[in-house]
């Protein structure tokens, strides 16, 4: 079965929004929670938050301080901010707009139904009384999609496309909050700090919901390297980086075309694999390139996906067309 | 709320397409009317409501632009069907037939050696002042010699009886996919009026639409790649676009998706690479189909296109250039085009027309204009008309004046008594406007023509607007055998 490679595009695009609203909106509960548990004047604050999703900049131009009001507006309900929960399901819905006749009805139907029941909810305010319903409405929603995709779309080009997306998405989000959060927690020269360390790896786990079947998998104390090696290199936890790239060479195996796309995801995934994860523990510096190359070799990944599959407007380069020629 | 009563009907001296005089069904309406007025009030409200439902569910809509955005509206309908006996319906449908294959060879001519403006048929100055005439396509020979594959013609019926052609579409006509999902709400609405095997089906037009799409591959082989190009979920016929491509079974694409080498080939961007596209069932206006050939703004389109087509490489349905017929002052010549190259009289008659480029008639169309309806030569769905005996005298001034400036553009008809049909109103049958457009394919195989077409309805009383755009709504379009077998 042909499948259009900008309707390949957008699907892509539309599981990666969905499953970046649903990470930020998990990391916002998550992290509101926790900050009702730190002492008075804790450094770690809402500013870490906004470094995870990668908006400092936009939010300094829009915003004075950071603190709970403004960070929760910037990163749920700002339209201002591309990297917001509204502007991703926006974006989710604008993708499936103009293909929403390759997937079940229903699916269309409850993007439409999340974006607009989620926008109302945030117009109406996001006060701390408020806050945590419109998370959950959100985790829910996108839920909700996850699951309808996963139980009426056939299996061909348009699931593998966005599985792609999701998984991608996800682990790009799983590295975010271990970068930003580790930054915090593996400095040893504050002693304030250490008696939260166990809180903070469990918000950690939390914000993936990954703190039961962490327990599950560890049952001893909560600790930084048991922590990153679950959520790095496990391989049967669906939030790791590890099953995450799994998926999505599984995804790349059945679609053609596939050599460099696969070969990036496996190189990526062999990084992970040979990971020194007690190493890495023990300096916050060690941490911080390992995460950046793993942010790179998904950069990479998403790059070989793009120019192999999706359309290319401006540099076409004869390269293609004579590949195509030759396929005719 | 009360049975539904014929004798209380009251056509009010228009002809009703499905009742006589009060009480007095037509013979192929028959079976219907007693099944109406056999049910309780409760139950035609039922199936109202189950003809709603199935409109909702089936996602039927079309898209209406309003204050700069767009949106979907619900597919408004008439649950009590427009009926047609089969006899009357075979000689529209041999007209139809006879109108398009003139139409064709007129549009051939005009690109080729002009013949019909040499021999004197039609004025040269209607060829000059064309708007859709596209002198990008002289010379070319589409396949089978056919430039409008799809044609939608509008049929009224006029107060004696008679059938008219009003205008016909050869550009991008739409409303198909509407008479198909029309007749699938009538069948689950009422089913007990199938069972009689009189009512003749209508689904046969997907697959020969597909068939005589197929049939103009340039690549001769089983399997061409055939592709709706859309101008995107903006359009208004977006629905339509998505819909055929689902029913054929091929790719909906836009502009983007396609792209034309240097070997004039078109391919389509896929995940498996380029594609090789055959025939491109193409729903974008020719001013926006080619950047390179006509409007150099267009994001629609695709550059190379035209080139491709010219090369023989692609085939596009419809032709580009085959406008240059769907125009209102080329319409009143056709009964004469018919004789031109058929020799035949025409079979279907146009309704009466007045030429403003004609110093006779503009004469008499200024003097008249309270009792005509004015057309621009090139606009369609309803936009741009006056409706003589409705309008202000600002409004009739107004259009003198743009008669007088450009008079090649205007053309007037006399008000036609349109036919009605029963619509429900509060569970009660009352009359309404209607007219019918059928769709005519013309192919390698000749021509089809679909089994009635479109039956559009004016919902507001008295009105002759009929257009969905502007507030008219639609019916099943039944054609019934009737006497006995």
């Amino acid at each position: 079965m042909l499948m259009l490679s900008r309707v390949a595009e957008n699907l892509y695009w539309m599981a990666r929004y969905i499953e970046r609203a649903e990470d930020t909106a998990r990391l916002i509960n998550v992290s509101s929670h926790l900050m009702l548990d730190m002492p008075y004047r804790q450094p770690l604050g809402w500013a870490a938050m906004v470094d995870i999703t990668g908006g400092a900049e936009v939010f300094e131009t829009l915003y004075d301080e950071p603190n709970d009001r403004n960070v929760v507006q910037f990163l749920c309900a700002d339209r201002r901010y591309s990297g917001s929960i509204l502007s991703a399901l926006a974006q989710a819905r604008e993708n499936l707009r103009t293909t929403r006749d390759v997937v079940p009805r229903e699916v269309w139907e409850e993007i439409n139904q999340l974006y607009m029941t989620a926008s109302a909810h945030a117009d109406a305010g996001l006060g701390p009384g408020r806050r945590e319903r419109f998370l959950k409405l959100v985790i829910r929603g996108c839920q909700t999609l996850i699951g309808l995709i996963e139980g009426t779309l056939s299996y061909g080009g348009s699931r593998t496309f966005m599985m792609l997306g999701r998984q991608l998405e996800r682990a790009d989000m799983i590295t975010r909050i271990i970068d930003v959060r580790s930054a915090n927690l593996l400095q040893r020269d504050s002693d304030e700090i250490r008696p939260f360390e166990h809180l903070q790896w469990m918000s950690v786990l939390k914000s993936l919901t990954a703190y039961q079947m962490y327990r599950q998998h560890v049952r001893c104390r909560v600790r930084a390297t048991d922590v990153l090696r679950f959520l790095v290199q496990d391989s049967l936890f669906p939030r790791s980086v590890s099953r995450s790239l799994k998926d999505s060479i599984r995804a790349l195996r059945s679609l053609p075309r596939h050599e460099r796309a696969l070969a990036t995801a496996t190189l990526v995934l062999a990084d992970v694999a040979e990971a020194d994860v007690r190493a890495l523990v023990r300096s916050p510096e060690a941490l911080h390139d390992f995460i950046d190359v793993l942010q790179q070799g998904f950069a990479e990944l998403h790059t070989a996906i793009a120019r192999t599959y999706f359309p290319t407007l401006d540099d076409l380069g004869d390269g293609e067309l004579l590949a195509a020629s030759d396929q005719a | 709320m009360s049975h539904v009563d014929w004798q209380q009907y009251d056509c009010a001296g228009f002809y009703d397409e499905l009742v006589a005089t009060p009480g007095m069904p037509r013979e192929a309406a028959k079976m219907l009317c007693d099944v109406l007025a056999g049910f309780a009030p409760d139950e035609l409200e039922e199936r109202k409501n189950a003809a709603e439902i199935a409109i909702r569910t089936m996602g039927i809509t079309f898209t209406v632009y309003s204050e700069g955005s767009m949106i979907d509206r619900a597919w408004p309908f008439d649950i009590v069907p427009r009926i047609i006996p089969a006899d009357e319906w075979r000689r529209t449908e041999a007209g139809l037939k006879q109108r398009v294959e003139a139409l064709n060879l007129f549009i051939d001519d005009l690109y080729h050696d002009q013949k019909v403006v040499k021999d004197g048929v039609l004025p040269a100055a209607v060829l000059e002042q064309s708007v859709n005439f596209r002198p990008q396509c002289v010379g070319i020979d589409p396949p089978h010699g056919v430039w409008a594959h799809i044609c939608g013609s509008d049929l009224v019926r006029g107060g004696d009886g008679t059938v008219y052609v009003l205008e016909d579409n050869l550009r991008i006509p739409s409303g198909v996919s509407y008479m198909l999902e029309n007749r699938n709400v009538t069948k689950r609405v009422l089913p007990e009026l199938f069972a009689s095997g009189k009512i003749h089906p209508v689904d046969d037009y997907v697959p020969q639409l597909y068939d005589m799409l197929a049939g103009m591959s340039p690549r001769h082989w089983d399997d061409p790649q055939v592709v709706v190009l859309t101008p995107g979920i903006y359009n208004s016929a977006y629905y339509e676009h998505a819909y055929l491509a689902q029913q054929m079974g091929v790719q909906l694409v836009q502009g983007p998706d396609l792209l034309v080498d240097d070997d004039d080939v078109v391919y389509m961007r896929t995940v498996q690479g380029l594609t090789r596209v055959d025939v491109i069932y193409r729903r974008v206006d020719d001013a926006f189909l080619d950047p390179e050939a006509f409007r150099k703004d267009s994001v629609l389109g695709v550059p190379g296109l035209m080139r491709a087509w010219r090369s023989g490489k692609v085939a596009l349905a419809n032709a580009p250039g085959a406008g240059v017929a769907d125009d209102k002052v080329v319409y009143a010549f056709v009964p004469k085009l018919i004789k031109y190259y058929l020799d035949q009289e025409a079979l279907l008659p146009n309704v009466p027309s007045y030429l403003c480029m004609l110093e006779e008639d503009r004469r008499y169309v200024l003097e008249h204009l309270h009792e005509l309806v004015v057309k621009p030569a090139n606009e369609s769905g309803g936009y741009g008309m006056l409706m003589g005996p409705q309008a202000s005298q600002a409004e009739r001034d107004a259009f003198a004046r743009l008669i007088q400036e450009n008079p090649r553009n205007y053309m007037a008809q006399p008000m036609l008594n349109l036919s009605t049909t029963p619509t429900l109103f509060d569970g009660r049958p009352e009359p309404r406007h209607v007219d019918l457009r059928p769709f005519i394919l013309s192919g390698q195989d000749g021509a089809y023509v679909t089994t009635g077409g479109l039956t559009r309805v004016a919902l507001v009383k008295g009105s002759l607007v009929v257009n969905s755009s502007q507030g008219g709504g639609s019916k099943d379009t039944w054609i019934v055998e009737t006497g006995e077998d």
